[in-house]
C-alpha cells in the first residue's frame, strides 16, 4: 500500500511549522502511527506534510507555575519513563505503558493522539480526568483549550485550521490526590473498547472520564456528582455506576454492541473507583 | 537554513520538496552508510527493501499491527512500515542482516533454530530484532514479561511458546533449559 504523493517540509521550530501550514490540505506529521495508516488507505490525501517530530521545543516534560507540561511531540516511551509523571500523574505512566505495543509506544506522540481524537484512544480520557488544558499555537499566537472543550466529536477537535498543538498542561495534583485508569482493551490493537479514568482530590472532588463509549471522550457529570465528597463505599460506587453513561449516545460496532459497551462503562467505572477508594 | 551534518550533508532541513521531487537522505544501516534519493512518501520499510535490497525485514500488514517490519532505530525497536524514510536522515539502523557476524549466527538466532521458534519464518526477522531491542531495554525477566513486551510481534504460525523459550535461553546465557 502506497500513499498518494505529497509535498514535504521539515520544521525545526514551532513558528516554522506554523508558517509551513499554508492553504490547501496540509497535514502535520508527528509519530505517523495514525496518519500513515490513513494515508495508505487513502482516507487522507494531503497535498503537503509538515514534519514536526524533530522540533526540540515540542519535546520533554517539565513542571512550571503549578502545572506539569508535556510537549506535544513527546513519545509515549518518554512519558512512561519520566519521573515527574511517575510520581505525580501515575495513571499517565501506567496507562501509557499499556497503549498498543512497545513499537507503537516508541514512536507515537501525545499531541498526535489528541489531535487524531480516535473515539477509543486512551489519552483523551486521561487528559479529561486530569483537568488538562491543550495549548495550541497558530498565526495569531498561543491559546489554551480546556480538555473538556477540546474533543468535539468523532475524530474532531476544537483545533482550528493553521493551529498546532504545542503542549498538554496539567494542574499539578495536590498531595493525596489519587488516580486510576482501566480499560477493556481491543485484544489485538489494545485500543480502549471502553476506558475509564478517575482523578480524586483529597477533598473528595472526583473527575471521571470515559473513552470508547461515545463519539468522543467525555466527562461524566452525573457519575462525578454521585461520588463527590462522599466516602467511596460500595453503596456510593454502585450509585455512581447506575448514573454513569446515561443520556449519551453509545457507540456500537462489530466489537461491542451499544448495550454491552454501556454495561462495560459501568463495570470499568466501578473498577477505577475501587482503585482510588 | 540549517544544514544536517550527520546524515546527508546536502539535506536542507527546512526546504519545501515538491511531491514529484526526490529528497537526499542518508543513514547508517548495519554499519554501512547509505545515501539515497527518495520521494517523501517512501516508508523506511520500502527504502530498506526496494532501494537497499535488504529484504530480510518483512512487510506483513504494512499498518503497524504485526511487527514483521521491526528494526532497531538508534537502538529502539520501531515499525519501519509506519515511518517515512526521509524523516530519519542521519539515523543508525540495525536490521536482521546486521545481526550475525560473517560466519557465525548471533546466539539468539541459534537459539531460535534450536527451539524451532518458527514455522514459515516470515515473522522471524521482526521477532529477533524486537527481542534484541527488548533485552536492551532491560525489562524482560520472566516468560510472562517477555510475552507482554513482545506483544507487538505477531506469529501467524503460532510459534509463541518456542519463541519465548529461545529468548529465555539466550537471555540466561546459552544452554538449553
Ligand atoms: C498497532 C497500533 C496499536 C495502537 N494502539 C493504541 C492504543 O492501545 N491506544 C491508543 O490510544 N492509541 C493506539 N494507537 C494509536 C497511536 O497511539 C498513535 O500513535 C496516535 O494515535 C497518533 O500519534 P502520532 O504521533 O503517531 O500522530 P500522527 O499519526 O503523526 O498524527 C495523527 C494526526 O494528528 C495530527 N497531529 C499530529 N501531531 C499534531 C500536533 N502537534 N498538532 C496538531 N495536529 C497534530 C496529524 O496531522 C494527524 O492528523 C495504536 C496504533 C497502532 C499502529
Ligand atoms: S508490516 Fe509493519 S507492523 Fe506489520
Ligand atoms: S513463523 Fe510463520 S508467522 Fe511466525
Amino acid at each position: 500500500m502506497i500513499p498518494t504523493a505529497f509535498d514535504y517540509q521539515k520544521a525545526s521550530t514551532v513558528d516554522e511549522a506554523i508558517a509551513a501550514l499554508t492553504d490547501g490540505d496540509v497535514k502535520i506529521l508527528a509519530g505517523g502511527h495514525s496518519l500513515l495508516p490513513a494515508l495508505k488507505l487513502r482516507l487522507n490525501q494531503p497535498s503537503k506534510l509538515v514534519n514536526i517530530a524533530g522540533i526540540e521545543e515540542l519535546k520533554g516534560i517539565k513542571e512550571e507555575d503549578g502545572e506539569i507540561v508535556i510537549g506535544a511531540a513527546t513519545t509515549y516511551h518518554d512519558i512512561v519513563k519520566n519521573d515527574i509523571i511517575k510520581s505525580k500523574l501515575s495513571f499517565f505512566s501506567d496507562s501509557a505503558s499499556r497503549i498498543g505495543d512497545v513499537q507503537v509506544r516508541n514512536h507515537g506522540t501525545i499531541g498526535g493522539s489528541l489531535a487524531h481524537a480516535d473515539p477509543s484512544a486512551d489519552w483523551t480520557a486521561l487528559v479529561l480526568a486530569a483537568d488538562a488544558a491543550i495549548e495550541v499555537k497558530g498565526k495569531n499566537g498561543k491559546r489554551r483549550i480546556k480538555a473538556t472543550e477540546f474533543f468535539t466529536g468523532l475524530f474532531s477537535t476544537a483545533l482550528e485550521e493553521g493551529e498546532i498543538i504545542t503542549a498538554v498542561r496539567i494542574p499539578s495534583p495536590a498531595e493525596g490526590t489519587k488516580t486510576a485508569y482501566q480499560k477493556f482493551p481491543q485484544p489485538a490493537s489494545r485500543f480502549a473498547m471502553v476506558g475509564c479514568a478517575v482523578l480524586r482530590k483529597p477533598d473528595g472532588v472526583t473527575n471521571i472520564a470515559f473513552t470508547g463509549v461515545s463519539d468522543n471522550a467525555f466527562r461524566d457529570a452525573a457519575a462525578e456528582q454521585a461520588v463527590a465528597g462522599k466516602p467511596l463505599d460500595d453503596a456510593t460506587i454502585e450509585a455512581a455506576a447506575n448514573a454513569a453513561a446515561e443520556g449519551v449516545s453509545i457507540l456500537s460496532d462489530h466489537y461491542a454492541a451499544a448495550d454491552y459497551r454501556k454495561h462495560l462503562a459501568k463495570v470499568y467505572l466501578k473498577k477505577v473507583l475501587h482503585a482510588v477508594a | 537554513m540549517s544544514q544536517h551534518t550527520i546524515g546527508n550533508s546536502n539535506y536542507n532541513s527546512q526546504q519545501l520538496y515538491d511531491a514529484d521531487e526526490t529528497i537526499p537522505v542518508g543513514f547508517t544501516v548495519n554499519g554501512t552508510h547509505h545515501t539515497l534519493q527518495l520521494t517523501a512518501a517512501t516508508t523506511l520499510l520500502d527504502a530498506l527493501r526496494e532501494y537497499m535490497h535488504l529484504t530480510g525485514t518483512k512487510k506483513g500488514c504494512d499498518h503497524g499491527q504485526c511487527g514483521a517490519c521491526t528494526v532497531l532505530l538508534n537502538g529502539k525497536r520501531v515499525n519501519a512500515c509506519l515511518i517515512l524514510a526521509v524523516t530519519k536522515d542521519g539515523a543508525d539502523i540495525t536490521t536482521i542482516e546486521g545481526i550475525a557476524t560473517a560466519d557465525m549466527l548471533h546466539p539468539l538466532q541459534a537459539a531460535f533454530i534450536e527451539h524451532d521458534a518458527f514455522q514459515c519464518g516470515y515473522c522471524t526477522p521482526g521477532q529477533i530484532c524486537s527481542a534484541l531491542g527488548m533485552l536492551q531495554e532491560g525489562r524482560a525477566n520472566t516468560a510472562e514479561e517477555i510475552r507482554e513486551l513482545m506483544s507487538g510481534n505477531l506469529c501467524r504460525c503460532g510459534a509463541y511458546t518456542n519463541i519465548v523459550d529461545a529468548i529465555l535461553q539466550y537471555k540466561n546465557g546459552g544452554g538449553r533449559d
